[in-house]
């Protein structure tokens, strides 16, 4: 016999469901008057740090159909590199950027779109610095558990040429799923990211 | 101080593919994840404060009622959000959702026939406390049917989304009821491999909680990701 360890289990996944939206997004299905405002709708504020972007993408599944019924968060860091959060242990970050947003996509063309700003480089704990990314999490009908993922900037190639994560993906074509083409759309910078949750070019998804 | 987040025991969750449950099909990533591990991005997470929570945002009894109460057996449910050092987790936004005590939904794209209750959204939310507690008021759900098989049905459920305090504890899932002889012949509860793990989504009826001629409760723990304590490490930046 042994003693005993005395850790407990995480709780297993379950899908969230197509009516997900009831829980995280009551106005948006027309559930009003519990509380007035959604959460995780604005990021940025007249006050906000930054260079203002426009992060958006489509999430498709294994027949090239879009997924219409799924939510997205993400979180990422201020212009400087900090989080907005109590687990922040290297600064205080900007109080007007929150970092975290969500959004039900559309049901029309199956879009999100986070107005946001370039995050700043946070450290890797091994050493250095990783290249500006933004988290991303995806629940939807049909998905077990949700699915982790980051976006890095087109525009960032050499911090992106450096990044630890980046650079763990050996095939050049798979590194790509996790690169947002930019485009500009008046004047304000577009990233593009796509999520492709199977088949040619499934997105990489992460075990972090 | 602390670490890494640990692993992720990809075993205890379900699997991405899981044909009885059949929208996991297409929606179901074929390739294998990329294992790395936790960074600041993954350690830290936001934060809710108190202050967004309004009075009736945890009793849903309540909190979209326009001329009575919501109709359905009365029940409180309870519990700790705990992490895998079995230490509480304050400060955690916890949210739930549910269907009506007939199994319906209040969603533009429920179609079930059973009747919505003018009186129930089915939508809450709360914040725990120092020692981890969160406690609500509703009503008990009821089964629905569902188009997966041609006759299969969803028990008694509840669902929840638990913020810890870093984005790697991010976790949907849902609650199930002791004793309902439906929580195994679900496609949704059969894509959890281990019975063990079912389980823990299993919440016990606690006759000592109910609240005498009122309410019934139930006690549901919820377990999120524990952290590494870096004995004898080298301090590496961001700790």
């Amino acid at each position: 016999m042994v003693q005993r360890l005395d850790y407990l289990k995480e709780s297993p996944s379950q899908t969230a469901g197509p009516y997900v939206h009831i829980g995280t997004n009551p106005n948006w299905v027309e559930i009003t008057g519990v509380w007035r405002e959604d959460l995780g709708l604005v990021l940025v504020g007249p006050e906000t740090v930054g260079e203002r972007i426009l992060v958006e993408g489509r999430i498709i599944d294994g027949s090239g159909a879009l997924v219409r019924d799924a939510l997205v968060e993400i979180w990422q860091a201020d212009a400087a590199g900090l989080y907005n959060s109590p687990a922040e242990t290297r600064g205080t970050a900007d109080r007007a950027f929150a970092g975290w947003a969500r959004q039900p996509v559309s049901e029309a063309d199956g879009l999100f779109r986070f107005e946001t700003i370039r995050p700043g480089r946070v450290p890797f704990p091994g050493g250095g610095l990783q290249a500006p990314h933004v988290t991303v999490w995806i629940v939807a009908r049909g998905i077990n558990l949700g699915l982790h993922t980051r976006l890095y900037f087109g525009d960032e190639a050499e911090a992106n040429s450096v990044d630890p994560l980046l650079n763990r993906i050996p095939d050049p074509a798979r590194r790509a799923t996790l690169v947002a083409p930019r485009t500009e759309r008046d004047g304000m910078p577009v990233f593009t990211f796509d999520i492709l949750l199977q088949g040619d070019g499934e997105t990489v998804f992460l075990d972090m | 101080m602390s670490g890494a987040y640990f692993q992720r025991d990809r075993d205890w969750h379900p699997p991405a593919l899981t044909p009885g449950y059949k929208t996991s099909v297409l929606r179901s990533p074929r390739q294998a994840l990329l294992s790395m591990p936790t960074t600041p991005s993954e350690e830290t997470g936001p934060v809710f404060g108190h202050d967004v929570l309004g009075p009736l945002d945890n009793d849903l009894i309540r909190n979209f009622a326009k001329d009575g109460e919501a109709i359905g057996q009365r029940i409180v449910v309870y519990g700790r959000v705990l992490d895998e050092n079995a230490r509480p987790v304050a400060g955690a936004l916890v949210e739930f959702w549910q269907a009506n005590a007939g199994g319906r939904y209040r969603h533009k794209k429920e179609s079930y026939l059973a009747t919505l209750d003018p009186n129930f959204g089915g939508c809450g939310r709360a914040i725990t406390d120092a020692e981890g507690r969160y406690s609500f008021r509703t009503v008990k759900p009821g089964a629905y049917p569902w188009p997966n098989g041609v006759n299969d049905w969803r028990p008694a459920h509840i669902h929840f989304s638990v913020f810890g305090h870093a984005f790697a504890q991010r976790l949907i899932t849902q609650m199930y009821f002791e004793g309902d002889p439906m929580i195994g012949q679900c496609p949704i509860v059969k894509t959890i491999p281990d019975p063990a793990a079912i389980e823990r989504l299993v919440a016990a009826l606690d006759r000592n909680a109910t609240i005498p001629m009122d309410s019934l409760a139930y006690k549901f723990d919820i377990v999120l990701r524990g952290r590494r304590s870096t004995l004898f490490e080298n301090r590496m930046e961001g700790n």
